[in-house]
């Protein structure tokens, strides 16, 4: 007998208040790789959540709270062979409402001067990501993916 | 951000110390490159084998050292772990940098051969 699909069995919410403290988002990080379900994955796969979840918490901090106060839920489950990821933020809503297409920055024939220092996060984050959806829910941003 | 140096006549190696260059520290990279890098015309053998986590906001603060030391001087990276080879890897960074598996290995390389 086939049994039943589980929902997400094991979901846990983290807090990460960001704003004066510049150490905010990393210690939010390091507090959700200690714990399950992070804590539980085999270490290069860890390493690749931690990654993709510091991208999106920093630019919730830096474009959606444009740097000040402002609370970020993290939403962490196992789901379907893989983890499933929600993080709310009560920050601007995205440009257009939607995702940026997180195209690599180019770097073929660019002269050093101009070689791109920044840009990359989208692109990391959708490379390394599926089922990413963005909702803007009254006054939430509501970010969801699989990993 | 501890950085550890060793100025030898055509290499400058400089050590992370850290474990993270991150968006918390990223700047304070650069600023303490810079001051590192100001006087000088070695090659430079940047050692990251101490850095568990380099995220978008620590590659771009390397790419800014490269680009200061400008088109004359070259840049080097060294011990690379497997995440920080991917985030050079998917963004494509590992074609502008040469990237050696150890700092011995990156010491003995003559970039002019």
């Amino acid at each position: 007998m086939i049994p039943p699909a589980e929902p997400d069995a094991t979901r846990m919410t983290f807090h990460c208040k960001v704003g004066t403290n510049t150490f905010a988002v990393r210690d939010a990080l390091l507090g959700m790789i200690s714990a399950p379900p992070l804590a539980d994955l085999p270490p290069d796969r860890r390493d690749l959540v931690e990654l993709v979840l510091a991208e999106v918490l920093n630019n919730v901090a830096e474009h959606g709270y444009d740097g000040g106060p402002g609370d970020i839920t993290v939403t962490l489950g196992r789901c379907c062979a893989g983890l499933s990821c929600l993080i709310i933020d009560q920050g601007r809503t995205m440009p257009h409402g939607r995702l940026p297409p997180g195209e690599r920055p180019g770097t073929a024939g660019v002269p050093l001067a101009d070689l791109p220092e920044g840009g990359f996060g989208w692109h990391l984050i959708r490379s390394l990501t599926t089922d990413l959806h963005y909702a803007r829910d009254q006054n939430q941003n509501r970010l969801s993916f699989l990993i | 951000m501890q950085l550890q140096t060793q100025n030898r006549p055509k290499v400058l190696s400089v050590l992370v110390m850290e474990d993270r260059i991150d968006a918390a520290t990223a700047i304070q990279f650069k600023e303490r490159m810079r001051d590192l890098t100001q006087t000088g015309d070695q090659r430079v053998v940047l050692d990251l084998s101490r850095v568990m986590f380099l995220d978008s906001s620590g590659l771009g603060a390397i790419v800014a050292v490269k680009k200061l030391l400008g088109p004359d001087r070259v840049l080097e990276l060294s011990g690379l772990t497997a995440t920080v080879q991917k985030v050079f890897r998917l963004t494509r960074m590992d074609t502008i940098f040469t990237i050696h598996p150890t700092h011995s290995d990156a010491l003995s390389h003559d970039p002019a051969s």
